[in-house]
């Protein structure tokens, strides 16, 4: 076990996966002899060479479009899309082309593309950096999307992520990145990443979230209890495609549930969880579910981002809404 | 033709050796060209023809272009690589794209069809402009493997107003790719002008990315073939990127649901007509002894009995099986693909219960 911040953990994921196979490329925007804006793939070109970690011009459908021809050619291409709010000029790309490539092939050519994004706020940056698009993804049918929440679960899963054959949107919670964990980086990796995790079983409330509301959550859990609440935390860990039985199998325990996230509410993955929830536990339920998450609002400036991100406030909010009916 | 327009052939039949870009049209090139064109536009009458009687659900037509797409096929080696259009049935036609694969697809049975890894194509892309970066993509890949290929990257005029065109022309410059960028410049983007693209000519754009480029006869296909071959050997020797315009005109529509009279005048297209790229290989054979009846005939035999394999296969097509849409969305499996398969299917079975 090695203690590691987030950032750490997914160079060397990276490194790994380089190390373990050669057509596997890292493309973005200074990151090479910078190694990112965020250090992610610091050290990395020096010692794999500009052909495998290839700083490219600016500009992000180049990027990804690019990023498909390697695939075709054979690479595994992991792309860094330096911020959430940049990733847009890649949305056709990444909708059109890598999505539905492998479908519109009759399963000839698959899409090995990692698309890395640092996504979400409470970082205090300006606008266009702290935006939560999963849902655009999740939508996207051909997609993979996964999030992790910790440094254990960067390292392990980013490199899952390089090895499966379908594209995977890799959403990095950038508000998480400095965060330390113990990472087991010696045993050999071993089943899939495409399951959520019982991170803490209660008999109340079951909380459902991902990525950087994880943290969030669990310290919820924590001030709920200190109220005699007992709440479950849930971490989805990947959102296409969503493993709900968990939630199911919990909910029908406790009868209540609260999902997070940062996007805004409406229509997000909350919505989803919220109307599966709703049809596979309708008997068990004691409430109705409840979501906490952006309001219908662009992301505001930094300055308020307090109010806008969901808090352990907010979440405690939705705990005693449902405790309360 | 404009000054500064390399050409090889002229629409009289006269071929004019060039210094720069070497061609020894010999009679088993000319009768492979020749077959080729004629065809390309056989495959185009009868695909139109199934549209018209409701087989396909949509047409691309090709009428006018084919001298450029057939000489660039000829130029490929079988282990270079193209991206194209839709529109580029000359090069299907030279790279062994069987036609009933293609109209799978305009008949609704299928996204794509063909065997990319055999005929060194990639499927095309419907929005316009995003495969040239593809191609520059893949072109980085033959770098990264060291590997003696090129890539072909076909758009058109329309397609040069697009970021990812200019993304690809930025991208390929500055890894110096193995890659040749063909416009076809036919003058219309669906109903559109070039002049709506471009203040200047197309082939000047690439000066500034630093890409050399020349602007070519579009309709001769001496001209496309040696100029895209001296293009393709740049490339491949590790020299980087070329831009060629060819000159050329889509003759018929758009595609078959749209109209031309609406914009264009007819005079205009009367005025390509006369240089028609196949005329010019004809009066050119003619002159050197290189068409005789025989010939032709084995050619018209050759593309009746096309038209007529394309026809049956194409009429007596079964729709796929209801089933069939779920396959191939993901290569691992998804359990969300997976639970929609057996809904549907439960579905299917209820209803014929």
């Amino acid at each position: 076990m090695t203690s590691m911040t987030m950032v750490q953990a997914l160079n060397a994921g990276l490194r790994r996966s380089m190390e373990n196979d050669p057509r596997v490329l890292l493309m973005g925007e200074d990151i090479g002899p910078l190694g990112g804006v965020f250090r992610v793939t610091d050290g990395l070109q020096k010692d794999f060479g500009e052909q495998r970690v290839v700083d490219t011009p600016l500009a992000e459908s180049g990027i990804v479009g690019t990023a498909i021809g390697l695939a075709m050619r054979g690479y595994r291409p992991v792309v860094e899309i330096q911020f959430d709010g940049f990733v847009f000029p890649a949305f056709d790309q990444i909708v059109t082309m890598v999505a539905k490539h492998h479908y519109r092939s009759s399963g000839v050519t698959p899409m090995p593309i990692v698309i890395r994004i640092p996504y979400g706020g409470g970082i205090g940056a300006v606008e266009h950096h702290s935006e939560s698009p999963e849902a655009y993804f999740a939508h996207t049918p051909g997609l993979r999307v996964l999030t992790p929440s910790d440094a254990a679960e960067a390292y392990v899963t980013i490199q899952q992520a390089i090895a499966s054959d379908d594209p995977v949107i890799y959403l990095e919670p950038k508000r998480r990145y400095w965060d330390r964990a113990e990472v087991d980086d010696v045993s050999p990796i071993s089943g899939g990443p495409w399951s959520s995790r019982v991170l803490r079983t209660g008999s109340d409330v079951t909380l459902v979230g991902y990525g950087p509301m994880v943290r969030t959550m669990l310290e919820s859990a924590d001030a709920a209890s200190e109220d005699g609440i007992d709440c479950s935390v849930i971490d989805l860990r990947t959102l296409s495609p969503l493993d709900l039985d968990p939630v199911f199998d919990d909910v029908r325990r406790t009868g209540r549930c609260v999902v997070v996230h940062e996007a805004p509410v409406v229509l997000g993955i909350g919505a989803e969880v919220a109307a599966r929830v709703t049809r596979e536990c309708f008997f068990h339920l004691e409430a109705p579910v409840e979501r906490v998450g952006g309001a219908f609002i662009p992301y505001p400036p930094n300055r308020y981002e307090k109010h806008y991100l969901p808090s352990v406030d907010r979440i405690m909010d939705a705990v005693d809404q449902v405790m309360a009916t | 033709m404009t000054e500064g327009v390399v050409q090889l052939l002229t629409p009289e039949g006269e071929f004019r050796p060039h210094p720069d870009y070497p061609l020894e049209p010999d009679t088993d090139l000319l009768r492979a060209l020749y077959r080729d064109i004629v065809l390309t536009r056989r495959n185009d009458v009868e695909s139109t023809a199934l549209q018209r009687t409701g087989e396909l659900g949509l047409w691309c037509p090709v009428l006018g272009q084919e001298g450029v797409q057939v000489g660039a096929g000829h130029a490929m080696r079988p282990d270079d690589y193209g991206f194209t259009t839709y529109r580029e049935v000359g090069l299907f036609q030279v790279r062994g794209v069987d036609p009933v694969e293609l109209l799978q697809l305009y008949r609704g049975n299928s996204h794509a069809s063909w065997d990319v890894d055999r005929v060194g194509l990639g499927l095309f892309t419907i929005v316009i402009g995003s495969h040239a970066l593809h191609s520059v993509g893949y072109a980085m890949g033959i770098q990264r493997d060291g590997a003696a290929q090129a890539v072909l990257s076909c758009f058109g005029d329309g397609a040069t107003s697009t970021g990812d065109v200019h993304e690809a022309m930025v991208f390929a410059a500055t890894f110096a790719a193995p890659v040749v960028f063909l416009v076809q410049n036919n003058q219309w983007a669906i109903s559109v002008p070039v002049s709506r693209q471009a203040h200047a000519p197309l082939s000047q754009r690439a000066a500034g990315y630093g890409i050399p480029s020349l602007r070519i006869d579009g309709n001769d296909v001496f001209a496309g073939l040696a100029v895209t071959r001296a293009a393709l050997d740049y490339a491949r020797e590790g020299a980087g990127p070329t831009f060629i315009e060819a000159m050329t005109y889509r003759r018929g529509a758009h595609t078959t649901s749209d109209d031309p009279t609406r914009y264009r005048a007819e005079t205009e297209v009367e005025q390509w007509a006369a240089l028609d790229p196949l005329d010019r290989l004809v009066r050119y054979m003619e002159s050197v002894g290189a068409l005789d009846e025989d010939f032709v005939a084995v050619v018209q035999a050759e593309a009746d009995a096309m038209g007529e394999r394309i026809r049956d296969a194409i009429r007596g097509m079964p729709d796929p099986e209801p089933m069939g849409m779920f396959d191939d969305v993901y290569a691992e499996p998804h359990p969300q693909v997976e639970a929609d398969r057996r809904a549907f299917a439960d579905y299917l079975q209820a209803g014929s219960a």
